[in-house]
């Protein structure tokens, strides 16, 4: 039998290696797309793996960007401590909202998580002596990395780097550890039970499924990963707004979630890395990127039902057969 | 085993079932037959906990389960089937029994480890006891319709109920598909000692395994007893039987 390539760990390492090989503007992007891939598989979650369509994800997104950016700007706590905070007051909101979303089923499940992010953005731009209102949080403090210059007295080849490179390393550590986790999560056996309900919540039940605590749990988890990649993203924005938790950062996460294929556990990641690297070339040529990103939609919404990721893996079941056929 | 005082239920002002009792014993196979809209299904869904009743009581093992979840009914040990096919469609056979294995023994809340290798041999018996351990990869949604009905049934099974409820089990079946799942069901039931209630139309089907019969019509009991004395029952005769055999 052949080996199985180790994709994860290659991409890992190819994302690893960016900021030695590529220019400045490369690393951002990146840094920039590995917490949206983040973001969209904690949120493929719930849409992918329990089918339950969010609108509202970022306001776990925003809850932890707010969360860490307190902690470190205004109670000067390290990293260490505000960034798992992110998740854990992010995934407590999700509990707490949650508790009432998943009474409802289908559209009112839908639209009572983006009440609740509404909610929450609306919070975020008034509360003036917490949130910065509508000016925001800026000058979030990077983590401190002094101690990379005591190791490299030792390992003289991790130093040399400008701050933001090692945020971004710091970044890519906590976003692969957080997705090698989901990923284990969706294979485990509360993963299955998560996917009995998707497909028939109704047999699930009659299996001895107890719906509403599950998709309770499932709530709770995806917006605790969300809000840790709130955390992160803060940071590195250098600064928190009130828009990390409107509507339209909950539409653009679903749709990277649909582009990249949400049947699959990396899709939302491709999906991710895709529309952020579209962005960023078709800004250059035209404003009219809205219009673009509706064209697309409507592809692959038509054509591609599975997403980028449920397109190609068709595609190479298809040569695989003609393959072996001939 | 099985006892249900008085259960009623109407939608809207139209009384579905109306003011139900029946006893079901322990090991026994009985049936719950009446024409189209007689209000089967709504007694299923009241036994099980799928409708909320508006007066009445289920009592089983003892015990007034009136009114709980199905998920709770399910952990005491009872087991269904649905008339319209019931099952995960995009996961495959193998995943489908292994689902139900891994709620039914409470390891669903295990996060971290790997769900592939769990009860993969509980998984394979069952699936040669209901005949699909040929089909165990492929995705079930695809079965043709009798393979999906096994499912359902092995599924049922992987719960290792005590009572097992079926909605009508060959509904859309041909006559040899009928007549297999018949025997398939009648040899695990005496296999596992299990007690049986089911719903059905094919006459023949019900008339030969059962060894109780409720007739319901418009929502009410009007016979109840052995297929000799519903057989013989004028009520019947008239309403249904009648009906039926021309």
């Amino acid at each position: 039998m052949m080996r199985r390539v180790p994709w994860a760990l290659l991409v890992f390492l190819a994302a690893f290696s960016v900021p030695a090989l590529a220019s400045r503007f490369y690393t951002f992007l990146a840094n920039d797309v590995i917490i949206w891939a983040l973001f969209a598989t904690s949120l493929n979650l719930l849409v992918g793996y329990t089918g339950l369509v969010s609108f509202g994800h970022a306001a776990y997104f925003g809850i932890g960007a707010y969360t860490t950016g307190i902690l470190m700007k205004k109670l000067g706590l390290p990293f260490l401590l505000a960034f798992p905070a992110a998740g854990v007051f992010a995934g407590a909101c999700a509990l707490v909202f949650g508790f009432f979303c998943v009474r409802l089923t289908r559209i009112y499940f839908a639209m009572l998580t983006l009440a609740f992010a509404q909610i929450v953005w609306a919070i975020c731009f008034k509360w003036n002596e917490v949130t910065g209102g509508e000016q925001g949080m800026p000058e979030i403090p990077y983590p401190s990395f002094d101690w990379v210059d005591r190791v490299a007295t030792i390992l003289p080849f991790v130093g040399g780097y400008r701050t933001s490179d090692y945020y971004y390393f710091t970044s890519l550590i906590l976003v692969g550890v957080c997705l090698w986790l989901l990923r284990r999560i969706v294979h485990s056996p509360f993963g299955r039970m998560l996917t009995t309900i998707r497909e028939n919540a109704e047999r699930a039940e009659f299996i001895g499924v107890n719906v509403r605590r599950y998709e309770l749990a499932a709530f709770v988890l995806a917006g605790g990963f969300a809000g840790l990649a709130g955390g992160i993203f803060g940071i590195f924005n250098r600064g928190v707004f009130p828009d990390f938790a409107y509507w339209t950062k909950s539409s653009e996460v679903l749709i990277m979630t649909l582009l990249g294929g949400m049947g699959t556990f990396y899709g939302p990641a491709v999906g991710a890395l895709v529309l952020l690297w579209l962005n960023q070339q078709i800004v250059s040529y035209t404003e009219y990127w809205p219009l673009v990103l509706g064209v697309i939609l409507v592809l692959l919404l038509f054509v591609f039902p599975g997403g980028i990721v449920g397109a190609l893996s068709d595609l190479w079941r298809r040569l695989d057969r003609r393959r072996r056929h001939a | 085993m099985l006892e249900v005082r008085g259960l009623s239920k109407s939608f809207a002002g139209f009384q579905a079932v109306g003011d139900v009792s029946f006893t079901v014993a322990q090991g026994s196979i009985s049936s719950i037959i009446g024409p189209n809209g007689a209000g089967k299904t709504t007694l299923f869904n009241l036994i099980t906990g799928h409708l909320p009743a508006d007066a009445g009581q289920v009592v089983f093992k003892g015990r007034d389960v009136t009114g709980i979840a199905p998920h709770d009914l399910c952990r005491l040990g009872m087991g269904r089937s649905f008339q319209r096919t019931n099952i995960f469609p995009r996961l495959t056979v193998f995943e489908n029994i292994q689902a139900a294995f891994v709620s039914h023994r409470g390891r669903g809340w295990n996060l971290l480890t790997p769900v592939a290798r769990l009860y993969r041999e509980e998984t394979e018996t069952l699936l040669d006891a209901v005949g699909l351990l040929g089909q165990a990869e492929e995705i079930s949604g695809f079965l043709s319709h009798g393979g999906q009905k096994q499912l359902e049934l092995g599924i049922a099974l992987a719960l290792e109920p005590e009572i097992l409820l079926l909605d009508e089990p060959t509904a859309g079946m041909s006559a040899t598909e009928t007549r297999e799942s018949i025997a398939l069901i009648e040899r695990l039931t005496h296999e596992r000692r299990l007690t049986l209630l089911f719903t059905e139309h094919d006459m023949e089907v019900v008339f030969s395994i059962s060894r109780r019969i409720t007739v319901l019509h418009q929502g009410r009991v009007i016979a109840d007893g052995t297929p000799d004395e519903v057989r013989r029952d004028p009520e019947v005769r008239r309403v249904y039987l009648g009906e039926k055999h021309r």
